[in-house]
């Protein structure tokens, strides 16, 4: 086996999804068969390439570093679930 | 004679046409437009929403992961369900500019993960050629609506074949541009190193009509280029005498593997045929290898992944989209809202993505993929040292059956066995309509060319296009 249910629930936990009993079960079971498909990549020969993360050639595309217009406070909370005096207002942190 | 059908089945550029000679109003499409999508949407449900359009203009539809300033866009996603973008993604602003207006967002896999359609949130769209059969995914609306005349044309987005495969599936035309092309300023991001938009157009002139509209360079995309943009009109005058075609034999050779299907005979015997067509008009076709063929998707289900778990971490129930109420901390609210907001495949590519991110695992298989990736972009670059494009089928099957894939993920993914390493590549593809098989499900022809050679599939997909039928075929809905 590569992948266990723990290591499901582990990595969900990572990426802060909570899963139910059942989708723990179903989850497990695909992954196991799609990284079993993701083995053969150990048959290629990578000992001459470097990775490539995208494909253009440019790398740190900057621009000038002034002041633009940009949305204002209440376009950019329009969309929030609970906002408070201007700010995203998130449950509690810190116990 | 193109007055004699009704205008909804005409292409854009014949509509274009009669309103320069003052022969019809857009008004005239727009009822057309109207009659048919009553007549027909129910059956289809290409659509997740029309827009209640005041200002007038050329009827667009739009894949709902574009973001539209003001009007709902949800990637089919119940995380997104009451999101309303504070802005116009690059591509819909040259749209308004250039005289569109979106006429409604189609239905599409959720975040497009997925080759179905099934993945959306909503409900899933069916084929206009066959109601029990999937439009292909993610960009299936798109397809969808076009195929059944509900859209003049229609826009989408490719991470991994959702323009092309579902163009195949639905008998249209579907170009996934160079990466780079086109600005993704306003699509929501699933892979942001595979992503591009592209049009879904009833033939090929409408596509590179389409396409010379959205592309450009964008300064609010780091990764759009600043190249100049080709006349991709002009590119389908020439004929296509003496271009070089490679025909890669992994692409051909693909066999059923257990459960897993292997490419179709008639598929197979629909593409040899168009490899005969182009030869009778004058192309020079040979025989090729993209030897690393057989790592694309595993190579694109461990990078796609990645990428997607990384993009989707922004929704967590703070700045938009759905929050969990049952929460009294934080990190619990984070979960909730994950959990109740995500179908099961964002669940498990977030879950897989983050998984070969993870410690101890990065390196067996991220790094590796990235390398991987390399070598596949680079049969490419070998290929087109001597060949100007590259054909093959754009699927290995027809449409399948709604369901037929939907328990099985790994089955799901192999759909899109022929169209991921244009993305991997970075390279333009596009799918052209070559046949249909026994049961009258379309078949599509893949041609792929260099980066930033555009003209060159325009060029090769219309001179085939002119000299079949296939783009002529309408379902019968």
């Amino acid at each position: 086996m590569i992948i266990s249910k723990d290591d499901v629930q582990k990595v969900a936990n990572l990426a802060r999804i909570e899963l139910n009993q059942e989708e723990l079960n179903l989850f497990s079971g695909q992954l196991e068969s799609v990284l079993e498909f993701i083995e053969k990549l150990k048959k290629a020969d990578i000992s001459s390439v470097q990775p490539m993360s995208h494909v253009l050639d440019i790398q740190n595309v900057l621009r000038a570093d002034v002041p633009r217009e940009s949305l204002s406070n209440a376009q950019v909370l329009k969309n929030a679930p609970e906002s408070l005096k201007g700010h995203f207002r998130v449950p509690k942190v810190i116990e | 004679m193109p007055a004699e059908k009704p205008l909804y089945a005409l292409t854009g550029l014949e509509l274009l046409d009669l309103i320069k000679q003052k022969k019809i109003g857009i008004a005239d499409i727009l009822e057309s437009q109207s009659l048919r999508t009553k007549a027909v949407e129910g059956k289809v449900k290409a659509f997740a929403r029309f827009t209640d359009n005041t200002a007038s203009g050329i009827p667009i539809a739009v894949k709902d992961n574009i973001c539209i300033q003001g009007q709902l866009t949800t990637c089919a996603s119940k995380i997104l369900e009451n999101f309303i973008p504070p802005y116009d993604a690059t591509v819909i602003q040259r749209l308004k500019k250039s005289g569109f207006v979106i006429q409604g967002q189609t239905n599409m896999d959720e975040f497009a993960f997925g080759s179905s359609c099934e993945n959306s949130a909503f409900f899933p769209t069916r084929n206009p050629w066959n109601p029990d059969c999937v439009p292909g995914g993610s960009s299936g609306g798109s397809a969808a609506a076009v195929a059944a005349d509900e859209a003049v044309w229609a826009l989408g987005s490719d991470t991994g074949g959702s323009i092309r495969q579902p163009a195949s599936f639905c008998g249209v035309v579907g170009l996934k541009p160079t990466y780079g092309r086109v600005s993704r300023y306003g699509l929501i991001a699933f892979a942001s190193s595979l992503d591009q938009i592209g049009p879904l157009t009833k033939d090929v002139r409408d596509n590179a009509y389409l396409t010379g509209i959205i592309s450009g360079y964008d300064p609010n995309d780091s990764t759009s280029l600043n190249l100049p943009v080709g006349d991709y009109q002009k590119s389908l005058e020439k004929d296509i005498k003496g271009i070089k075609i490679g025909v890669p034999k992994e692409y051909f050779s693909l066999s059923g593997d257990g459960e897993l299907e292997g490419l179709d005979r008639e598929v197979k015997e629909a593409v040899e045929e168009a490899i005969a067509q182009l030869r009778k008009l004058g192309a020079v076709v040979s025989e090729v290898s993209l030897p690393h063929t057989e790592y694309a998707v595993g190579v694109y289900y461990i990078v796609a992944t990645a990428e997607a778990s990384s993009n989707l971490a922004r929704f967590d129930g703070v700045q938009y989209g759905l929050r969990a109420r049952n929460a009294d901390n934080l990190i619990t609210m984070y979960k909730k809202t994950r959990q109740a907001g995500f179908g099961p495949e964002a669940k498990r590519r977030i879950i897989l993505g983050t998984y070969v991110l993870s410690h101890g695992y990065y390196e067996a298989y991220y790094l590796r993929a990235l390398k991987v990736r390399a070598l596949i972009a680079r049969d490419f670059t070998e290929v087109f040292k001597e060949y100007d494009c590259i054909v093959t089928p754009t699927s290995p099957t027809t449409a399948f059956r709604l369901g037929e894939k939907l328990e099985n993920p790994l089955a799901m993914y192999l759909s899109d066995v022929y169209t991921i390493s244009a993305n991997l590549a970075g390279v333009p593809a596009i799918s052209v309509p070559c046949g249909s098989n026994k049961a009258g499900l379309p078949i599509g022809l893949q041609i792929t060319a260099k980066a930033f050679d555009e003209e060159t599939l325009f060029r090769v997909a219309y001179n085939y296009e002119q000299a079949t039928p296939w783009h002529k075929l309408k379902p019968k809905i």
